[in-house]
């Protein structure tokens, strides 16, 4: 009864066709549902988990955020992207991210472009290399922190892998950056 | 009847009930109010970090947020976290604690005279000779020449079983905040047996607190340095 109401609706010329196995509410216009519903979809995408009863023992290696609730042994290698250690997570690995939030337990070392984030029930056992690190009170730590000031060079060399166009070449007497001290 | 329950209704609003939370708190897990102690001692050991670029610091505390924050993104250090209380918690509570020494001696992984400070807190408190001993020999060891040693030894033997997190507020002052541990304080030791202790290490300064505390700092000499 419903498919055959459905086909008889008659559809504006220029939406194209509804897939069948998309359920469209009757109220809303087909195309603004299915295009919310896929938005949603492609939101919900972008972050990938790693579930409890996965054990993953190797390199990950990935371009998305990632949340690991699982056991990872090995190497992760998120580097413009976030990685979650879930409350469940167990990772016996080296872990280079944009950021990491540690939420579980980390036997490892750390490296993150931007931060790292180890929460009251996280524990890390391993040296952390980021910018920024905060450890939040009943949070557990054994290694080292080292926090890696951003220098101001590297800038313009991305600017020029990035197409800009190039500058005039001036090549500066010695290197300066914020990380020097006087 | 009616006089009694105004009687016990008027007394309940003076003196509020305790909720079933706080009844359920047990003592051992109870937190004392913390205190903030003004330390003479840490400003000089902060400032002998200054000096240095990139300085080295081995904490042998517990992990503390505002501590990394501070040694860390301010003073711009690296930071070994030891948290050898953890250790020393763990050890009382399996009591495996003849066994504690020996566990000591693999704590301490840093190349030698490799960090400019060391920030001890009041470890030595809780420690037993022996491993009061192998501590301090690591403790010199990893010092750089010219490294601070930064530490408290009480003066009375307070019989208490809790910890000490000790936060930096800024760089003369420190907040302290007890945690429950079943470790107990250790025997007062006198300035002779600390000075003994650290006999490769000049005291640079020392104080002592009006909780009858005594700061001590200590600086490793520059002609101690390896040939």
């Amino acid at each position: 009864m419903w498919k055959r109401d459905e086909n008889v609706r008659p559809t504006a010329g220029r939406e194209a066709p509804v897939p069948a196995s998309q359920t469209v509410s009757p109220a809303a216009p087909v195309s603004r549902g299915s295009e919310l519903e896929g938005r949603r979809q492609m939101d919900a995408k972008d972050v990938v988990n790693i579930g409890k009863s996965v054990v993953v023992k190797g390199e990950l290696i990935g371009s998305e955020d990632l949340t690991i609730e699982g056991h990872v042994e090995g190497k992760i290698e998120l580097k413009d992207h976030v990685l979650t250690i879930g409350p469940h997570g167990r990772i016996k690995a080296e872990v280079f991210a944009k950021a990491v939030i540690v939420l579980g337990e980390v036997s490892g070392n750390i490296t993150a472009s931007e931060k790292v984030d180890i929460r009251d029930s996280g524990t890390v056992d391993g040296n952390i290399i980021a910018p920024r690190v905060a450890i939040a009170e009943g949070a557990q730590f054994r290694g080292s922190v080292e926090m890696q000031r951003k220098p101001e060079a590297p800038n313009a060399a991305d600017a020029q892998k990035a197409g800009a166009p190039k500058a005039p070449e001036i090549k500066p007497a010695a290197p300066t950056g914020p990380g020097t001290k006087s | 009847m009616s006089g009694v329950g105004k009687v016990t209704g008027f007394l309940s609003r003076l003196a509020s009930r305790r909720t079933a939370e706080e009844e359920a708190e047990p003592v051992s897990t109870r937190i004392e109010p913390e205190l903030v102690v003004h330390s003479k001692a840490l400003k000089k050991f902060v400032a002998s970090l200054r000096m240095r670029t990139s300085p080295t610091l081995l904490d042998l505390g517990c992990v503390v947020g505002a501590n990394i924050e501070y040694f860390g993104e301010q003073l711009g250090c690296r930071i070994f976290i030891g948290d050898i209380f953890a250790d020393l918690d763990r050890f009382q509570r399996d009591q495996k604690l003849p066994e504690l020494p020996a566990f000591l001696e693999t704590r301490f992984p840093q190349e030698p005279e490799s960090v400019d400070g060391i920030l001890c807190w009041d470890l030595f408190d809780f420690l037993d000779k022996p491993s009061a001993g192998v501590v301090a020999g690591h403790l010199m060891r990893v010092l750089r020449p010219t490294g601070a040693l930064f530490g408290f030894f009480a003066t009375s033997h307070p019989a208490e079983a809790r910890f000490t997190k000790f936060i930096v507020a800024d760089e003369s002052h420190l907040r302290h905040q007890p945690y429950s541990t079943p470790r107990m304080r250790q025997a007062v030791m006198q300035n002779r047996d600390i000075i003994k202790l650290f006999d490769g290490l000049r005291v640079s300064d020392s104080f002592l607190l009006h909780t009858q505390v005594r700061e001590i700092l200590f600086r490793r000499p520059d002609y101690l340095s390896k040939p």
